[in-house]
């Protein structure tokens, strides 16, 4: 097995897939705590959705790299959806499940009128669940993940501690004149550009799971912000390096394999939980 | 000159008026305490303050050296959800989110300021623990803590007594009269307890139908004041 596992790695598309992989994971763990407590994880959910629909818009339209839309859109989506969510709670709730709903029916609908190949239900089902896609990544679409990442993380460090404020106290940090909403909306751009990052990965209705899982998971065991942080990245990282391997030797789809490692991982840290590990730790 | 002027202020929700016409202001080193009953828009006059919603009329000027990001807020209920990990280093160290400004990295003096004001709230010992594990009196200290990271001018603290014991309440009243007359710390605090109101603070704003702002002396020989007196101190007896 190991010599089959060696030989894959040989092969330069199975190194794309796993740097992909790795960066893709790493950057949807690093905001998934501050999505789940900042009652984001509906915004992500919404924005899979709008992503899915413009998968589909990007199809038919016949634009070769279909992130170079499906990006823009999603991210106009999450500014909009960010907006109307902030001013009415409820009406905003209604907002999102509107758009992201709609999103999803014409997606479909779209796909079923102008089928890209004779297989509609396999095409809709690779944007849904993820595919072997992420295997036959160009070295263009490889490239931009990359930059993207790079981008994210360093966000992500370089806003840490207004970040971790915001979403610990948003009316104190307001108070002592932190500019809450330029963060908040920082935030949703961020969750958006991962968001399309991830649907290479997992596809878009499993995307929430690789941004919440291995969050929860840390905060298993964790007490501190940057505990937690740090815990989820490495633990999102490993299930993603995980799932991709057993996939390829396997033949699961990549997606499903990485969430299921995902699921273990969180069974495990919960378990961990009750028999007391980390009770005390910082 | 005032630290804080209020002119003509008016309060509420949407277009809906809870307060009209309140005039007040305080001077650096006063200590004030606002009460009222239930819903007579307290913690909606602190947000109006904190600029953390408009004034529907009037305005609400700074002077006397004071920048507006230079207040230190302690809510009535934080919005902190009960699984939010994060330790009581952290939270107090975010009190000086607007000294870093720009800078995405607390420097040394920073650090030094909070680990000074967590000794000075005797919450050093509990740095490394989780928040949400702390009790409700730890709770206080520590946003306070951090609120004095923030300021070393204004303080406004709602109902920051609430929910604590009475040995605890207690602390909590001298560590608040300590910052006020030793590191001259201006003090505006909502409370129900209006025993203890009128026994630390040197003014008193009422607000509800009737409105009464003035030093404490004067708010106890109001009629106001005895009918409120009676009732709350009544309730506090029983
Ligand atoms: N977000 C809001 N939107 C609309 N109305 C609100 C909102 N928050 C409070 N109110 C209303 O404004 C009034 C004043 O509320 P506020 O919280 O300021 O009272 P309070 O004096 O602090 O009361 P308490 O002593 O219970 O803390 C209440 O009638 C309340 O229903
Ligand atoms: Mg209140």
């Amino acid at each position: 097995m190991l010599d089959q596992l060696r030989m894959y790695l040989g092969f330069p598309f199975v190194q794309y897939a796993l740097i992909v992989g790795v960066l893709i994971a790493l950057c949807s763990s690093l905001l998934g705590v501050t999505l789940v407590l900042k009652r984001f994880s509906f915004i992500g959910d919404g924005l899979s959705h709008v992503a899915f629909g413009a998968m589909a818009i990007a199809g038919i339209m016949h634009i070769n790299s279909e992130m170079l839309f499906v990006l823009p859109a999603t991210v106009l989506c999450a500014i909009l959806l960010l907006r109307t969510g902030q001013n009415t709670r409820i009406k905003g709730d209604a907002a999102i499940a509107m758009i992201s709903v709609g999103s999803l029916a014409v997606g479909y609908m779209l796909l079923n009128l102008f089928p890209k190949s004779s297989n509609v239900s396999s095409d809709v089902c690779t944007s849904l669940f993820g595919s072997t896609s992420i295997l036959t990544l160009s070295l263009t679409e490889v490239w931009l993940c990359v930059g993207l990442s790079i981008a994210v993380v360093a966000i992500f460090l370089l806003f840490y501690n207004k970040i971790f404020a915001v979403t610990f106290d948003e009316d104190f940090s307001h108070s002592t004149g932190t500019r809450v909403e330029a963060y908040n909306l920082l935030i949703a751009v961020v969750i958006a550009v991962i968001i399309v990052l991830a649907m290479n990965l997992v596809g878009s209705l499993l995307i929430s799971a690789l941004i919440i899982f291995p969050a929860m998971s840390a905060m298993r065991l964790f007490r501190s912000f940057k505990g937690v942080t740090i815990c989820s990245a490495v633990l999102s990282v490993s299930c993603a390096v995980i799932g991709i391997l057993i996939s390829i030797l396997a033949g699961t789809p990549v997606g499903s394999t990485i969430v299921a490692a995902d699921i273990v991982a969180f069974l495990l840290f919960s378990v961990l939980a009750r028999l007391g590990v980390g009770a005390r730790k910082a | 000159m005032a630290q804080l002027t209020c002119k003509d202020v008016s309060l509420g929700y949407e277009g809906h008026v809870i307060l009209s016409g309140l005039n007040f202001s305080v001077s650096a080193g006063n200590y004030l305490c606002i009460v009222g009953e239930n819903g007579s828009g307290k913690s909606t006059l602190m947000k109006t303050i904190l600029g953390l919603q408009k004034p529907l009329g009037g305005s609400i000027t700074f002077g006397d050296g004071l920048q507006n990001n230079e207040i230190g807020y302690l809510p009535q209920q934080t919005q902190v959800q009960k699984d939010f990990p994060a330790t009581v280093w952290e939270i107090v160290l975010s009190g000086c989110q607007a000294r870093a400004g720009r800078r995405p990295y607390y420097n040394k003096e920073e650090k030094a300021l909070a680990r000074e004001n967590m000794d000075k709230m005797n919450v050093s010992q509990f740095a490394r623990r989780c928040y949400r594990e702390l009790s409700g009196g730890q709770q206080q200290r520590v946003l306070l803590a951090r609120a004095l990271c923030a300021t070393r001018k204004l303080l406004l603290l709602d109902e920051p007594v609430t929910g604590l014991d009475p040995k605890v309440t207690l602390e909590m009243y001298q560590l608040i009269e300590q910052l006020n007359r030793e590191d001259r710390v201006t003090v505006i605090m909502i409370s129900h307890d209006i025993v203890s109101a009128v026994k630390y603070a040197s003014h008193i704003l009422h607000i509800g139908h009737e409105v009464f702002f003035g030093p404490t002396q004067d708010y106890l020989q109001s009629a106001l004041a005895r009918r409120f007196l009676t009732v709350e101190g009544g309730d506090q007896n029983a």
